[in-house]
Order: C-alpha cells, then structure tokens, then sequence
C-alpha cells in the first residue's frame, strides 16, 4: 500500500466499514470489491467527499439498481451525499426486512412431521396431479413441490450463429487448410461444419400480488426448476405493484434457500396488480434491450388489472412484437366453466400464443411442453 | 514495442484533456477513466442507448494519444474473430514456395517457420495487447455469448494470450480498457467484479447544450439551447425509446442543415425523425405540443 494509504490506517478501517455498511444494504460489496475501493481511494488521494463517493460507486456497484441502495448507504455511513450525484432517481423503494414467503411457510408448527405420512402411490400421485395446488395439505404439498423440482422447463434449440465441425454440411475452408498443412499441402480431407443450435431465452414474469398468493410458491419453484436447467439462458421477474429480477435469487442449488433469496428480495409480495405499469418497466429496462428479444416470454397472472386494461393491450402488443413467443399462464383457467372476462384478459387475448391454467402440477408439465414447442 | 500510458495528473485533468477532444465527461466518468489508467482496471460503462458509451473509449483514446482498437461483440463471436487466426491461405503459399524452390527443407524447421509471427493474423483482443498504448473498447460485451465473457475475462485478468504454436504473448503494457453494455442480458459477476462500474445517464440541460455547441460548433447558441431543452422535455415523456445525447446532436445538425437558427414547430415536425425513431413516440410527441418554442419566444 502507498504512502496515502499507510499513513492512515484509521481511513482504511473506516473505508472497510463503509464497504460493510453498503454490503448490508444490499450492494455486493464483497471482499475483491472492497480491496478495488482502497485501491481507488488510494489512488484518487487525500480525502474529499466526492472522490470516495466515486472510488466506492465505481468499484462496490455492478447494477444500476445498486446505485439507490449505495446512495442510501453513503447517506447514512458518511452523513450525506456529494449534492446532485443520485445515479437513477427512482421514487423510494420500500425495502421490507425479511418477507415470510407464502402462507405454509408461516410458522404453524401444527405440521405432523412424521406422524401421519400418506404413502404417495402411482394412483395418488395421478390424482395429486391434477389437484389445484391452493387446495392441498401440506403433505401433498411437499410431494408436488418436491416433483415441480424435478420439472426441467426449457425452450427449444434453435441454429445458432456459431459452427462447429461435423462429417456432413457445408466446406469448413480454416478447416480444410488446417487439415492441408498438416498433410504438407495435400488437399487429403474436406472439412466441414454445421451451425450449433442453442436455446432461446426463457423470460419469466410471476405475478405476486395478493390474489395470486394460493399459486406464487409453486410459479416460483417452477421458475427455479427453470433457472436451474439453464441457468444463463433463463430471467424470471415478479410483477404486481414493481418488478423485481429475482434472476439472481433463483440461481441457488435448493429450492428452499433460492425461494428465501427470492422471497426478501421482492418488495410487493401480496401487494395489488398493476401489470400493465409493470410490464412496461420490463419491456423499457430489459424487454426492448434484448431480454425478451426471440425469446420465450412466460406470464403468470390471473389477469386481475388494476390499472388501465389499455395500457396492458399496448404492453403485451409491444412485447409479442419483440418476444418469439408470448405465453399466458392464468391459474384460474384451470376451473371449470372459466372464461376470460376480467378486463386484464380480455386486453390480452389478442397478443398472446398461448394460454395456458398452470393450477396443477399436470397444468404445470404441460406448461413444460409449451415452452419447450419450436 | 510502444510506451506506457500517459497517466493524466487527476480526474479532473482528463476531463480537461477530453473536453478537448469534444467529450465532456461528468466527474463519474473522469474519475472512472482516470482510475482505469491509474489502477489498470476496466471500465465497465452501462447506459441508455446514445450516452456517449461508445464515444468516451474513443475521445480517451484521442485525448492521451492512444491508439484506438475496437471490438464489436456480437453472438456467435469466437475467439478466432476476437484473438487471433492463423493466415491459412499465405501458409499454403509459403510451403508452395519452399517446393518450388525446390529446398530440401528439414520437416521440423519447414513447420517451425510456417507457425511464424508473421503469419499470425492479430485480431482485435491480440492486437491490442502488442500496441501500447492503446485503448481497448469492447462494445456491447452484453451480445457476445456468455462462452466468450470467460475467454474475456482470462485475457483482461492476465494481459496475455497463449498461442499453442507460438507460445504466451504478454502485453508490455496493458490496454486501457473500455467495455459497454446495453444490458441485453446480465453479464457474469465475476467479469463485473474486474471492473470499474459506471452507469452512464442522460446529461443535464446545461451540459448537453455544452456538448452540442462543442460537437457542433457551427450551430447558433440559441439553436443548441432549445434543442437540449426540447430533448429534456421528451425523455420527461415516458416514450419507447427517450432520445439520447447522440440523438440531440443529430437533431441540432439536422435542422442547422436545413439553415435553422432557432427551432420553430414547423422545423421541429419536419425533423423529428432526426430524433424519435417510433411512430407511438412521435404521436406522443405531438399531442403533448414539447415541440412549442419556449414561451417568451418571438413568434
């Protein structure tokens, strides 16, 4: 470390306590981080306000959604922050502590562990596959979570831009000449190569306000099946009153961590429904970017809109304009004598490609083979 | 081969050294420049489309003397694209000439010379690494396939290359590195966390008037003012696609083109596609009546 650095050992202890401020906030400020910030402070010198607010944006940050919580942070940690410099203004986000996930996670405590195990037979298992999954025990419960897990959801491949060798397509001709040269120059072998096929994104967006909440948990471990079967060609976001990308969240091994993850990073869990604002947010953050591009775009609500039904037929037609294809899946379509009537619905009908219950694990498979259809 | 890299004094004296090239940069994004050359860190720049992401590696480029080398990322983009190749067609021609020649060349020696320096064809990652100093602009690393960020990742992390023919190429002095993204997709944290992250927004009124009367210099004060403030009154409009620096400035030169010295809403309708490149944004546009001149204006 330099002069500037050893000469205040107090500066570097107060720096690493910033970086742990910021961590606990929700920026991932993690330990190469943190030793990039001392480096940056360093090397931009003597203490001023505006040189460490930079030195620690620049190397703690990695997403534009950390720049608030980092904002906040600095605020808190050094007593206010250089005037005019907040990243993305964004009206303040609530950040709830720790949100319980789902009713049957609440402590009940009642669960007869053990005790009263039903025995799930072929025959029960095919019933419990057609089960809504708001009306099981929670032993029922835990058989579907645990065969939602074994779901795979992937889409189907497509030719990529990329080749690679194959005994029958076009001439390779860097292959040929590689193959000449180390025949000194006799034309031996003809090389030749194929495109490689690769999936197609699959986009996810969970609706998680209240009237959802009976079929959030099993949309989430379906979307965690997803993420895990291909975990960079998968996005899932929740939607309802904000969008939250709890791509992230999912990416953990168990079920039961990612939903945790995944439960205290989404501030609207149970809150109303405003799709159509918050399909805009996606399609203008992410959608028109790439994200939802020729992709699979999966959406799971019922549709119940309490905003502006137009502003979601404008949404949903700018995103099947983007998307290969737009999938609905409304966990009430699954009951009988279901009829898309709310005004939701009915704005959306005309865009989609497919509409689909998704109540039951045999909704949830078929689900499964219309993502993974051409 | 080449020099090391011109450190600048401060953050502030590069933006003193860009703001001659044309670039005004905000003290993020000097700073951000100024630690990349000091610590030999990337910059990882994320934006709106048309902030000035692409023309900042350029203008740091021009501002310390640097060459400029440019990677355009794109999917399907394989290390042979980005790297290196081996100059197949001239290697055939050399063993045609040593037979022709009609040398009686040892086998070994006659491989060896055909896996020469010179037949290797550097492509822009290589290139980059051998010139100094030189900036390295990686654009939109968002489109390459995640395969490539790792191969990325090893060459930034190292500055070298392995070449199996040849054997490890080390940069005597690292590029100075520029990558940018749109966020099409997330790239991997662990490319991130080599980086310097800087989210690059839309400029305030002031200092895009700035930067269009130093990109235009031929345009009336008058002109640039309106056009700075006609394009914060439409990215305030919720559109699909906000217009960007880069936007305004193409608007400015359209309508100093057409010979305007002030924007009238005649002018403003018959350039728009200058600036707002969907018709939804453009009717959004016009019923909002942005495209008005400023009261206080002469009629």
């Amino acid at each position: 470390m330099s002069a500037a650095g050893r000469g205040d050992a107090d500066g570097t202890a107060v720096l690493v306590g910033f970086a742990r401020a910021a961590r606990a906030a929700g920026v991932p400020a993690e330990t190469q981080r943190t030793q990039a910030m001392l480096a940056a402070a360093d090397a931009l010198g003597p203490a001023d306000p505006a040189a460490l607010y930079w030195a620690g944006r620049l190397t703690l940050c990695a997403e534009p959604d950390d720049l608030p919580r980092y904002d906040a942070a600095f605020a808190s940690y050094f007593g206010g922050t250089p005037a005019g410099r907040s990243g993305r203004p964004r009206a303040g986000r609530p950040r709830r502590p720790s949100v319980g996930f789902g009713a049957d996670d609440a402590p009940t405590g009642t669960e007869p562990t053990g005790t009263l195990t039903v025995r799930v037979g072929a025959s029960a298992a095919e019933t419990l596959r057609h089960r809504d999954v708001a009306a099981l025990t929670d032993t029922e419960r835990a058989e579907v979570r645990r065969l939602i897990a074994l779901l795979a959801p992937a889409t189907a491949p497509r030719p990529s831009r990329r080749y690679r060798p194959a005994p029958l397509g076009e001439l390779d001709p860097a292959g040929t000449v590689r193959e000449m040269l180390r025949a000194g120059g006799e034309p031996l072998r003809l090389a030749r190569r194929t495109h490689r096929v690769r999936s197609r994104r699959l986009v996810l967006l969970i609706d998680v306000s209240g009237s959802m909440a009976p079929y959030a948990d099993a949309l989430l471990r379906f979307a965690h099946a997803a993420v895990r079967r291909r975990p960079t060609r998968t996005e899932v976001f929740t939607v309802g009153t904000r969008l939250t990308r709890i791509t992230r969240a999912l990416r953990a091994r168990d079920p039961e961590v990612a939903l945790a993850q995944a439960g205290r990073a989404i501030p609207d869990w149970r809150g109303g429904t405003r799709l159509g604002e918050t399909l805009r947010a996606f399609l203008d953050r992410w959608g028109q970017r790439g994200t939802a591009r020729q992709a699979v775009v999966v959406l799971a609500s019922d549709g119940w809109e309490r905003g502006d039904p137009a502003l979601l037929g404008e949404q949903l037609a700018r995103l099947s304009r983007l998307a290969y294809r737009v999938v609905w899946v409304n966990p009430h379509a699954g009951r009988a004598g279901y009829q898309p009537l709310t005004g939701g619905m009915v704005a959306a009908l005309p865009h989609l490609d497919a509409f689909v219950a998704g109540h039951s694990l045999a909704a949830l498979t078929e689900l499964v083979g219309v993502i993974g259809d051409g | 081969m080449g020099s090391a890299f011109p450190v600048p004094e401060s953050p502030a004296a590069l933006a003193a050294a860009l703001a001659r090239t044309g670039y005004l940069a905000d003290d993020g994004l000097a700073t951000a420049g100024y630690l990349a050359i000091r610590l030999g860190r990337p910059v990882f720049l994320e934006g709106d489309a048309g902030v000035g992401k692409t023309s900042f590696a350029t203008a740091l480029a021009e501002a310390t003397g640097a060459t400029p080398i440019r990677l355009q990322c794109y999917e399907g983009l394989s290390a042979a694209q980005a790297l290196y190749d081996w100059d197949f067609p001239r290697q055939l021609l050399h063993l045609q000439a040593v037979r022709a020649a009609g040398r009686d060349a040892d086998p070994t020696a006659l491989e060896a010379e055909l896996y020469d320096r010179r037949f290797l064809l550097a492509r822009p990652l290589l290139a980059a690494l051998t010139t100094s100093p030189c900036v390295l602009l990686v654009d939109e690393v968002d489109r390459a396939d995640d395969e490539f960020e790792a191969y990325l990742l090893e060459v930034l992390a190292d500055a070298a290359v392995t070449v199996p023919e040849l054997g490890r190429i080390v940069a005597e002095h690292p590029p100075v590195t520029v990558l940018t993204s749109n966020r099409t997709r997330e790239v991997h944290d662990a490319l991130k966390r080599r980086c310097l992250y800087h989210w690059l927004d839309h400029p305030d009124t002031e200092r895009e008037i700035a930067i269009v009367r130093s990109r235009l210099p031929g345009v009336s004060a008058r002109l640039a003012e309106q056009v700075a403030a006609a394009t914060a009154r439409m990215r305030a409009l919720d559109l699909l696609k906000p217009p960007g620096v880069a936007e305004a400035i193409d608007w400015a030169a359209a309508l100093d083109t057409l010979g305007a010295t002030e924007l009238t809403s005649e002018l403003a309708a018959a350039t728009l596609g200058a600036v707002l490149k969907y018709r939804e944004d453009t009717e959004r546009v016009r019923a909002a009546a942005v495209l008005d001149p400023s009261p206080g204006t002469e009629p």
